[in-house]
């Protein structure tokens, strides 16, 4: 009875992922290429995202620092950022990058600023669900990824 | 008729997120896969230096510091790139008259009409959007079976003429 309460709340926890635009499509082509032999590559993904999309939010605070801004150097920074983002199907992340570029674009100090600070906010938020979301699934054994009969 | 052998598809891609996904979508189809990070590094799988180009008339390049005959069936590169860009080394491996023959596929996170025209007639086979799926990986067999059809072009151009002669 409490494995299926745990899967009730799996399913819960992954619908909300989509439900609050978090993730979009692309997470589902991840989740399809999860099987027996690979039952935790979208766990695996998510893992190489955090440590690069850190990596890249540290050099871009440090770039942001500087004055005046290297508006080419913060573009490339977020360009790297958006296309991990856009793999791993992380939807607002995304959509914040781009709107970081267009103020790079456009030289806006302040636009890049704010867009930043919101940009963190999303990846802060989706890093803390998706761990949550992981952390239940693995709880739940590894028959959570693929239906196997008992 | 013996077994074919796996098909083998070097994959070249500056992010490590997005060399993992490729990496896994052609394993699913059962390709034999090698993932190196730059350009320079695919050149180097290839046993060509960047500088030079090599002369030999065989179709499959033995790099050196492999056991087994790796043939390489089929090159994916990322468009853009620190270094080489997935065009440079798309240019670099048209001009190598080794590995001319081996169908090259650019991926790209950016639709911009001029790159796509430019790849295509540099002569890349195929320009996929990222993030790559399941249904592009899948416009990889026909590219595949070409070559492998060319590889055996001489034998069957022998058994054709043979044919004509009964």
């Amino acid at each position: 009875m409490e494995r299926n309460q745990t899967r009730r709340q799996i399913a819960g926890m992954r619908q909300s992922l989509f439900d609050q635009g978090l993730v979009d499509e692309q997470f589902v082509q991840l989740e399809e290429l999860q099987d027996d032999a690979n039952p935790n590559f979208v766990e695996e993904v998510a893992t190489l995202y955090y440590r690069d999309s850190s990596r890249l939010i540290q050099n871009l605070d440090q770039a942001l620092e500087k004055s005046p801004l290297d508006f080419n150097k913060l573009d490339n920074y977020m360009h790297q950022l958006k296309g991990s983002s856009s793999s791993i199907g992380a939807k607002k992340v995304k959509a914040e990058c781009t709107h970081f570029k267009e103020y790079c674009r456009t030289a806006n100090r302040e636009g890049c600023m704010r867009s930043f600070q919101q940009l963190k906010k999303e990846y802060a938020l989706l890093k803390k669900k998706l761990e949550a979301y992981f952390q239940m699934a693995r709880q739940a054994g590894p028959s959570n990824a693929t239906c196997r009969p008992k | 008729m013996a077994p074919q052998q796996q098909f083998h598809v070097l994959a070249v891609d500056d992010s490590i997120i997005d060399r993992k996904l490729i990496e896994r979508l052609l394993k699913t189809s059962s390709y034999q896969v090698t993932v190196v990070d730059s350009g320079s590094k695919a050149l180097e799988f290839l046993g060509l230096n960047e500088d030079e180009q090599m002369d030999q008339d065989v179709s499959s390049v033995l790099p050196s510091d492999h056991e087994q005959d790796l043939e390489v069936n089929l090159i994916i590169t990322d468009y853009w790139m620190p270094g080489m860009t997935g065009y440079e080394l798309l240019r670099k491996i048209k001009q190598s008259k080794s590995l001319k023959d081996i169908p090259v596929v650019i991926m790209s996170s950016e639709n911009v009409p001029s790159r796509i025209n430019r790849c295509l007639k540099e002569g890349a086979e195929e320009f996929f959007l990222k993030p790559v799926q399941m249904s592009d990986v899948n416009k990889l067999k026909p590219h595949l079976l070409r070559g492998r059809a060319m590889e055996d072009e001489p034998i069957i151009n022998k058994i054709e003429a043979t044919l004509e002669v009964i």
